[in-house]
């Protein structure tokens, strides 16, 4: 009991101090800690890009090309389906979620959005007009 | 005949004026009637008021903390009774006098916990859905007007679905449902098309 008490003040003393020295030693390619969320590249408006921005590579996740601040992704509610979805796209003109979005993990069909793609934002990311920082090394396409 | 005269002239200018004291006496307490009659239901039409009341303040009042009505860039405010109370007078008592069967409901304690106010979620929210689909979104429109709406102005997707929704008639709520609030749980996106939705019910 005791040592295990020991064992885990040990433990969240260990995590605790190296979180502090990782958060004080991680700098951002702006020559900010990455957690400063006083950096104004965090600050800019969101892109508003109508057609959107090319992709990269092939099944490269599109990039969103608007504000996506108003619209949330929790248990409740997938914003995005409101005009991203298959009953929706048309009304809204808005490109439809990808077929292979409805794919489970084994390649199985699903008559629903697989929950796997379900947080959107895990892979398509709304856009600043930050400078890049690293040059784009694939081509357009 | 002349005494008469005399007599009766006093006596009818006395009934004159007492006529005149008691319609101004009328008068002013018709203005101290009414003056308090509007003020206690505009003390009712007070955010403080509405969160006054327990299922207000946990529930609806710390989900539209988070959204643009309550904090913005400009510091404009819509408050509870901006959305939820028609501003013009005959509505506004209407709506007034339907507030009581919220009242019973509130002393029987029918929404009083998180939980009890999620089973019933669904059906408070489709009842203020069909009522702003009644009126046209006539609370939103207090402030929010197509005609006063500069599309050169807004975002490309923004002006083209305003453009789409003022010539296919449709209304606000048809697709700014849950701007406020939280959506319920059975509220599904792909069943609301704006001008398809299921989400409109009778009012019970």
């Amino acid at each position: 009991m005791s040592r295990g008490f020991v064992a885990l003040l040990f433990g969240t003393a260990a995590v605790c101090l190296s979180g502090t020295v990782w958060a004080a030693d991680v700098e951002s390619l702006r020559g900010h800690a990455v957690t400063d969320s006083s950096d104004p590249a965090l600050n800019k408006a969101t892109l508003a890009v109508p057609g959107g921005f090319g992709v990269g590579w092939e099944e490269q996740p599109p990039m969103i090309p608007h504000p996506i601040d108003k619209y949330s992704i929790d248990l409740r509610q997938n914003g995005c389906l409101k005009c991203h979805s298959q009953a929706t796209f048309e009304t809204a003109n808005a490109p439809r979620v990808a077929e292979s979005h409805f794919l489970d993990r084994d390649g199985k069909k699903l008559d629903r959005l697989a929950p796997r793609r379900y947080f959107c934002t895990q892979c398509h990311a709304p856009q600043t007009g930050a400078m890049p920082l690293v040059d784009n090394v694939f081509g357009e396409r | 005949m002349s005494e008469q005269n005399n007599t009766s002239k006093p006596k009818s200018s006395r009934g004159r004026r007492a006529a005149w004291i008691s319609l101004f006496a009328a008068f002013v307490v018709g203005i101290l009637f009414w003056g308090g009659f509007n003020t206690a239901m505009e003390a009712t039409n007070q955010e403080q008021f509405c969160i006054s009341c327990h299922e207000m303040k946990v529930n609806v009042y710390q989900e539209y903390r988070d959204t643009i009505h309550y904090t913005n860039r400009t510091g404009v405010r819509a408050t509870c009774p901006d959305c939820h109370v028609p501003k013009d007078w005959v509505h506004k008592f209407v709506r007034k006098v339907q507030a009581t069967s919220e009242l019973y409901h509130h002393f029987k304690g029918d929404v009083d916990t998180p939980e009890k106010f999620e089973a019933n979620r669904f059906r408070l929210a489709q009842n203020v859905w069909t009522a702003m689909k009644e009126t046209d979104s006539r609370e939103c429109r207090n402030c929010h007007e197509f005609d006063s709406m500069d599309y050169t102005k807004q975002e490309s997707r923004s002006s083209q679905g305003h453009q789409d929704a003022e010539d296919a008639g449709l209304t606000c709520i048809d697709c700014h449902k849950g701007i406020a609030h939280q959506l319920p749980m059975e509220y599904d996106p792909e069943q609301d098309v704006p001008g398809k939705s299921v989400f409109y019910t009778k009012r019970d």
